[in-house]
């Protein structure tokens, strides 16, 4: 099937079987491997990206289901050679140990600021539950988002 | 004793960026950008992709296996099978333990999960369609799914292909002192017993175990990219093992998406991708799904341990006996030293001066997966910190002492290092006390055992537990210490180009330790090169220098080390080439942060950056040029990171469910380089005790059926259940290492399971409960409080 997706701003068209994932269609068709795959069970949140905005875990995603959407993944997140205050607090707090997990972090995370933009301890913690990290204990992570939320506010 | 902590010990300016300075992660930027190099991103002209069939029972013969039909289907390059493979001699390859593995299965199967069959195609799809045409016939036998069961006479023999094997037996070995043991049990007023089983767990690094094995059918030429812990021993073991000469073979480990001793096996999966690629010649890819990584590759835990101490009726401890029973799954392919049946579980008499123990150790088969792997930690030393520390405990309460009066009582003295321990380890350094002391002052014990007692007259159940580990990391020495015949030694590589600017190389690999920082740092420190201004290489067994790999904690204490000395061996050097540039006699050159000057005048200098120039420029007659050395550290000893860790709790009797209400973790890892990713480095340990005390563990049905297969049933915290963690250190250097550091990536998976667990105990003492094994699911607790309570 023919399935045209606007990754990062830039219109993907490919012709795909009806069961191929948007992980894979991003992965794969558009080549961009910063989207990783974790889990067979749409537990580990490691393939998140943002489907018209909202965090998805595109692993449970068939890519048809996306077509004529806009997806943004973390090869997105840059904007005119800057970085996202999300990307930097990341580097910053010491948010991220093996890199796998932090994709999907920073997009629920930039998802998470737009709505909230003072997110608690809490807030944090209950928008990246669904996103599993073997290496930071997350209490980085959440310093991360909260930095994030903190300096997008002051921008 | 000297102590230091980060802010006294840092020599060198922010700018250069030596040790004690919270340097932001080189590695960072490209994991952030979604740049990182992972395994399943690499993709090679021509590659094909492969997909292992597995079998759906725990034991069993095979009796037929037709793969006609999945050959025969569009897209499908070829269908492995054992018998393939045993025309090649592989479809057995020997364990990291000594003893052997099939690869793909040839007569039965002995676990669920079990590799039987690999399908080659053009797409990972089509693969994965034609495992489904693929009909094998099994012919079940009973499945035995307990060491206890596999000891039993008449057990099922499950290693019947094993010549001289005539039991489910695995060894037996044992450490320390009998008699000695047995008379400080004939003295002792009290003993106090405990049996507890540590079930298995998985690490589960959130990217899976694959391969991407590139053969060139003409040169001979095999790269193989591989998510290796260790890629300089695989290359010797590849070679061992395949046959191919081992200049031919290149490792490559691209960035790991975690590890924690997941990735040091060899799987079955990677050879039969080399021999995919071998036979087919164009490169084959194989990563596992999450499934297949839970369900075959390296387990850990599995322990079954009964612990005895004997004491004097006001708490001295006199001596230790343990017997511990192990669970091995069908191959013995625990990751661990080869003198040392059980790794180093023997350390199991933990952070107390007492002259005699005895260790009993044996391990059987079972139909489930092998592996034993060094889970974040040295060598089953999690296991022994969570025995040793769960028995203090509970011997406090039945000698109605205060379980931090108990340790205190006990703890090895600072005056007593190096400290011989009675199964024959030498702990290098440490101040116990202090370290309990200053955690229990930051948690507020006094007050809260008033609070709990106030709390407990009102009907709630708070829980205050300590633990006080101590590790055993950094292996070797060599003399002790190898794998498979490979020393555990570790190196490092440096060279410094003519604009000061340096590569360093090494023969570990990190996981997500941030080791292109840390390292950097080391070199920063010695030579006062910026550490902007130092690259870190690793996982190329091309280009960097031999090593065993990082795993049991052993970068820091190893390979930190041949950092730091191969930085001193350039220093010196570098002296001589500075002595020729200010005209002075190479004796009376000293090096202070980057600055080379003739003793007394320090404004007569030349830069590290002057010096590099000159090496390649302006050399003083006879002296060869370049800047660049290697070096081989073999330590001394292990080093013998400790901690102090307090965990509070609120049970809900009603219920059975706890929360942490405060964790506080002093960690004494000697220097810290980079105290960021150190913290960051104990808070993902803290998580993973945290874990596997609350809810992380694999389990079989009665038929060998594994129970947490997928990340649905096998628990892995989220940030919503994962506690807060407070901090604190001390600092006392390892006296043997270079710098002082002792390593500290595991520290926390090793001392923190046992503090959670004795939070629950001890919330639930006065009903006279004294042990929950893990996970202390709440319907276990909550069992635990109705059977108390009759």
């Amino acid at each position: 099937m023919e399935v045209t997706v606007t990754v990062n701003g830039s219109e993907q068209a490919h012709d795909v079987e009806p069961r191929v994932l948007l992980v894979d269609f991003i992965r794969t068709r558009a080549g961009l491997t910063g989207t990783h795959i974790g889990c067979d069970t749409s537990n580990c949140g490691a393939c998140t990206v943002l489907l018209d905005g909202t965090p998805v875990k595109s692993c449970t995603v068939l890519a048809v289901q996306a077509d004529g959407c806009a997806v943004t993944t973390v090869e997105g997140l840059k904007s005119n050679g800057t970085l996202r205050p999300i990307q930097a607090a990341f580097k910053e707090n010491h948010g991220l140990q093996c890199g796998f997990c932090t994709p999907g972090m920073m997009l629920v995370g930039s998802a998470l600021i737009e709505t909230n933009p003072e997110p608690s301890d809490d807030d944090v913690r209950w928008a990246i539950s669904g996103n599993l990290c073997r290496c930071t204990g997350y209490m980085n992570i959440v310093t991360a988002i909260q930095a994030a939320a903190a300096s997008t506010a002051d921008a | 004793m000297t102590k230091v902590d980060d802010t006294t010990h840092m020599t060198t300016t922010a700018e250069v960026g030596g040790i004690g300075h919270r340097v932001r992660r080189h590695e960072d930027a490209r994991f952030i950008e979604g740049q990182g190099n992972y395994l399943d991103d690499i993709k090679l002209p021509g590659m094909l992709h492969m997909a292992i069939l597995r079998s759906p029972v725990a034991h069993a013969r095979i009796t037929s296996i037709d793969t006609s039909e999945a050959a025969a289907l569009e897209g499908v390059i070829a269908v492995v099978t054992g018998e393939l493979m045993d025309q090649h001699g592989l479809a057995w390859m020997p364990t990291l333990s000594g003893d052997t593995q099939a690869v793909l299965a040839t007569d039965k199967v002995r676990y669920q999960g079990q590799e039987v069959a690999a399908v080659v195609a053009t797409d990972p799809a089509i693969a994965v369609d034609a495992l489904e045409l693929i009909v094998v016939e099994y012919d079940e036998l009973p499945a035995i799914t307990s060491p206890q069961q596999a000891l039993e006479p008449g057990a099922v023999l499950i290693r019947d292909e094993k010549e001289g094997q005539t039991d489910n037996r695995v060894y037996d070995w044992e450490a320390g002192d009998k008699a000695a043991t047995d008379a400080a049990f004939a003295r002792a007023d009290r003993v106090v017993e405990l049996s507890t089983f540590y079930p298995r767990s998985h690490p589960s690094p959130l990217e899976t175990c694959g391969a991407i094995a590139d053969v060139n059918s003409v040169t001979g030429q095999a790269t193989i990219y591989l998510t290796s812990q260790a890629p300089h021993a695989h290359r010797t073991l590849f070679a061992m093992v395949a046959g191919l000469p081992e200049q031919d073979i290149r490792i490559i480990s691209p960035d790991l998406g975690g590890g924690f001793g997941n990735k040091v096996p060899i799987y079955p999966g990677y050879v039969v991708a080399t021999a995919a690629s071998l036979l087919i010649g164009r490169p084959v890819k194989w990563i596992e799904t999450r499934s297949e990584n839970l369900i075959s590759t390296g387990f850990a835990r599995d322990y079954y341990m009964k612990g005895q101490l004997a004491l004097t009726n006001d708490g001295k401890i006199l001596a230790l006996r343990v017997e511990m029973l192990s669970d091995q799954g069908a191959f013995y392919a625990d990751a661990q030293p080869t003198k040392f049946k059980a790794g180093l579980f023997h350390v199991v008499t933990g952070s107390y001066d007492y002259p005699a123990a005895h260790i009993v150790c044996s391990g059987a088969y079972t139909n489930k997966a092998p592996g034993g792997v060094a889970y974040r930690c040295s060598f089953r030393i999690t296991e022994a910190s969570f025995l040793i520390e769960r028995l203090v405990q509970n011997a406090a309460y039945e000698l109605g002492i205060d379980p931090a009066e108990m340790r205190f009582k006990n703890f090895i003295q600072p005056e007593q290092f190096p400290y011989h321990s009675p199964t024959g380890f030498v702990y290098d350094s440490g101040d116990y006390p202090t370290s309990l002391r200053k955690a229990l002052d930051e948690v507020g014990y006094a007050q809260l055992r008033e609070e709990q007692a106030a709390a407990r007259a009102d009907g709630r159940l708070i829980g205050i537990g300590i633990a006080h580990f101590t590790e055993a990391v950094g292996a070797g020495p060599s003399h002790t210490y190898d794998i498979a015949g490979l020393k555990m030694f570790d190196s490092a590589e440096l060279r410094v180009h003519p604009t000061g600017k340096a590569i360093l190389k090494l023969g570990v690999k990190s996981q997500g330790q941030g080791h292109e920082t840390t390292f950097a740092q080391i070199v920063a420190e010695e030579l006062g090169i910026p550490v902007t201004d130092v690259k870190v290489m690793e996982g190329d067994t091309d280009n960097t220098p031999y090593g065993l790999g990082t795993y049991a904690s052993r970068s820091t204490p190893v390979a930190g080390a041949a950092t730091a000395m191969v930085s001193r061996k350039l220093a010196e050097k570098a002296k001589i080439i500075a002595a020729h540039l200010l005209e002075a006699s190479s004796d009376d050159i000293e090096l202070k942060a980057g600055e080379f000057f003739v003793r007394g005048t320090p404004s007569h200098s030349v830069t590290i950056q002057d010096v590099s120039l000159a090496a390649y420029t302006n050399m003083p007659e006879g002296l060869e040029h370049g800047l660049e050395g290697v070096h081989y550290y073999d330590p001394p000893n292990l080093t013998y990171p400790y901690g102090s860790y307090i965990v509070v709790v609120e049970v809900d009797a009603e219920t059975g469910v706890w929360k942490v209400r405060r964790m506080v973790a002093l960690d004494d890892c000697g220097v810290r380089i980079n105290p960021m990713i150190v913290e960051g480095q104990i808070h993902g340990g803290l998580t993973e005790g945290f874990a596997m005390s609350s809810m992380q563990w694999i389990t079989f049905d009665d038929d060998g059926n594994c129970i947490g297969s997928n990340f649905m049933d096998y628990l892995i915290p989220t940030a919503w259940e994962t506690p807060r963690f407070e901090l604190l250190e001390t600092c006392v250097p390892s006296p043997h290492h270079p710098i002082g550091a002792k390593g500290v990536g595991e520290s926390a998976t090793v001392g923190s399971p046992a503090a959670y667990v004795n939070a629950v105990i001890d919330a639930l003492a006065h009903l006279g409960v004294r042990n929950i094994d893990m996970p202390l699911l709440p319907d276990r607790v909550w069992s635990a409080i109705q059977t108390a309570q009759g």
